[in-house]
């Protein structure tokens, strides 16, 4: 590792809901313009630690440093102020608000009397399908209720919503999850779009082919604990595989090699 | 969703192609479906009483009065509608008018007491949203307490005695009939739904109140403050039950510690029938000022058509019963 300042830096990060420990002394660091995958089974910990980058949850321990800086105190839109967008796992919708109600959902413009600028937000999502979502059905408009769109369209507005504020870390949450083939390809174009533009990026997935198919590196979770770190460059998706299986039964990277077979 | 002066196809560019004629449709009997049942509702029993009471309902003094006693319970119905959308639901208010009515009177100066009775409104307000959200008690349940409690407490505080009330400035301002005719409550309420309007429809404020209803979890993971937004509502509901318990006793022209003690049934019915989903996430303003006229036309007319006053409850339940009825009626048809 050279010594460059990274873009996000968590260190030994402990978290405990009652006596439940999600996480413990978790350090985890993204840089400039990575694209990094959490990888990990159901309550490993992934959703609490990025939660806890969110701001939306507190942890109990551990230090947070962006560019450099110590954040003591994060909250939501604290974490928004300094880039970092969110799509959940559980979309964070709205179902029987408007488009634009969601899109810019927290985030509302206003006038400069201080009133919701409503033409300006209709427009600017407006924009926002033909360029970015391409809805081509001519049933969605600007006030369609998120309610009648399919589960693609909904995750559509959640990814176009966390790049529409020019965030410099994208944090994708199972993106994928219940969608069809051909929305799972266009998520992963967003996060190679992502990539292109420079920006940064946590990507979590259940599915190890999409995740090895657009990181540049991966981060076992397991348990609460990160167990192990690979380059995408370095790794072949077999032996990735073959290493989460290790991890899987063990609980340990270590030894991991002597499960490959290729 | 009232904020919709804009068709929506004006806003679309050649890129897209225009909306089908029955996508339109669709479109417009969900935004407007309910405040159209609403406004059908209010023809329906107008015509009703019309022809079973012409003498009262084609005469002009029948409106002078029912402009009257439609703030009572419209001029809280107003914020009421705000809790019920942000999914809470408040009981208390009727108790919360007899707190305002008490300070108004006990304070002897109309202008002080009027200050000083929805400063009293807006702190029982706040300690409901409080004791709602920061202890987490559901406000089913934390406002049928408070409302008990507040109720007693005036009637400990007055000895359950009743008092006048002043005449002069003040009270001109808030009951006098303009004209002779109208009375100035009336144009208090619409001022009131103005603001009530501009604030829901076009403000962050009133943003976040329709997203704090329609999912609370949402909004929060997206950076609103749902906890302030919560408590304010509440709030907002005290500060307007102490000046409709202020109306409600100036008209009366004499203080009871039991003022407000009928108001809970209407009040609600006035925000379902409006179309104010009991689910949270939708209503307008718009809906319940025309339920408000609706609700308080049913007692007078009911005097009116001969019948007996027992049926005044028959009705409010019905019309309860109705306009959640057709809430979903609505919401099913426009989904398909």
């Amino acid at each position: 590792m050279v010594t460059v300042t990274n873009l996000l830096e968590l260190e030994e990060i402990s978290k405990s809901f009652g006596e439940v420990s999600a996480l413990e002394g978790v350090s985890l660091a993204v840089g400039d313009n990575e694209i990094v995958g959490l990888l990990g089974d159901n309550g490993a910990g992934k959703s609490t630690l990025i939660k806890i980058i969110t701001g939306f949850h507190a942890p109990n321990s551990g230090t947070i440093t962006w560019k450099g800086q110590r954040l003591t105190h994060l909250t939501v839109q604290h974490a928004r102020d300094l880039g970092i967008e969110t799509v959940y796992q559980e979309r964070a919708l709205a179902d029987q608000q408007s488009l634009w109600r969601n899109i810019f959902m927290g985030r509302e413009r206003t006038t400069r009397l201080g009133l919701l600028d409503v033409g300006e937000m209709r427009t600017e999502t407006e924009k926002l399908m033909v360029e970015f979502l391409r809805f081509t059905s001519q049933a969605v408009t600007p006030e369609t209720e998120v309610a009648t769109m399919s589960g693609g369209e909904r995750q559509g507005v959640a990814i176009a919503r966390a790049l529409h504020f020019e965030a410099e870390l994208i944090i994708l949450d199972e993106p994928t999850m219940g969608l069809s083939v051909t929305e799972t390809r266009k998520t992963l174009d967003f996060v190679r779009e992502i990539k292109a533009a420079g920006k940064s990026c946590i990507f979590i997935d259940h599915n190890i082919f999409n995740v090895h198919e657009v990181v540049d590196r991966v981060v076992l979770v397991d348990r609460g604990h990160v167990v192990g770190e690979f380059k995408t460059a370095e790794i072949t998706l077999l032996d990735l595989i073959a290493r989460m299986q290790h991890v899987a039964e063990t609980g340990s990277i270590e030894n991991a090699e002597k499960g490959v077979t290729t | 969703m009232t904020d919709v002066e804009q068709a929506p196809g004006e806003v679309l560019p050649p890129v897209r192609p225009q909306m089908s004629r029955r996508g339109r449709e669709r479109i417009f009997f969900r935004h407007y479906g309910l405040q159209a049942g609403t406004v059908v509702m209010a023809l329906i029993i107008w015509v009703i009483l019309a022809v079973g009471a012409p003498e009262t309902w084609l005469h002009k003094d029948m409106y002078s009065a029912l402009m009257s006693t439609v703030p009572q319970t419209g001029i809280i119905a107003l914020a009421l509608t705000l809790v019920v959308i942000a999914r809470e639901i408040d009981l208390s208010f009727g108790s919360v008018m007899a707190v305002g009515s008490w300070v108004f009177i006990a304070t002897g100066r109309p202008a002080l007491g009027l200050i000083a009775a929805l400063a009293a409104g807006l702190a029982v307000g706040l300690l409901n949203g409080v004791i709602v959200v920061r202890l987490g008690v559901p406000s089913l349940v934390a406002t049928i307490g408070t409302m008990f409690f507040w109720a007693g407490i005036v009637l400990v505080g007055t000895n359950a005695a009743g008092s006048g009330t002043p005449v002069g400035f003040v009270p001109t301002l808030l009951i006098g009939r303009i004209g002779g005719y109208v009375p100035a409550e009336v144009v208090w309420m619409i001022g009131l739904a103005a603001v009530f309007w501009l604030v829901l429809n076009r403000t962050r404020f009133g943003a976040h109140v329709y997203l704090v209803g329609d999912n609370e979890q949402s909004a929060r993971m997206m950076g609103v403050r749902t906890d302030r937004v919560r408590i304010a509502v509440f709030a907002l509901v005290g500060l307007m039950a102490a000046l409709a318990g202020i109306v409600a006793t100036l008209e009366a022209n004499f203080f009871w510690p039991t003022v407000g003690g009928g108001a809970l049934l209407p009040t609600i019915a006035t925000v379902f029938l409006g179309g104010t989903s009991i689910f949270g996430g939708r209503g307008t303003i718009f809906g319940t000022v025309v339920a408000a006229f609706t609700i308080s036309a049913i007692e007078p007319g009911i005097v009116s058509l001969n019948l007996t006053g027992y049926y005044t409850q028959v009705i409010y339940g019905a019309v309860i019963v109705l306009a959640l009825v057709m809430q979903s009626f609505v919401m099913r048809r426009s989904q398909r």
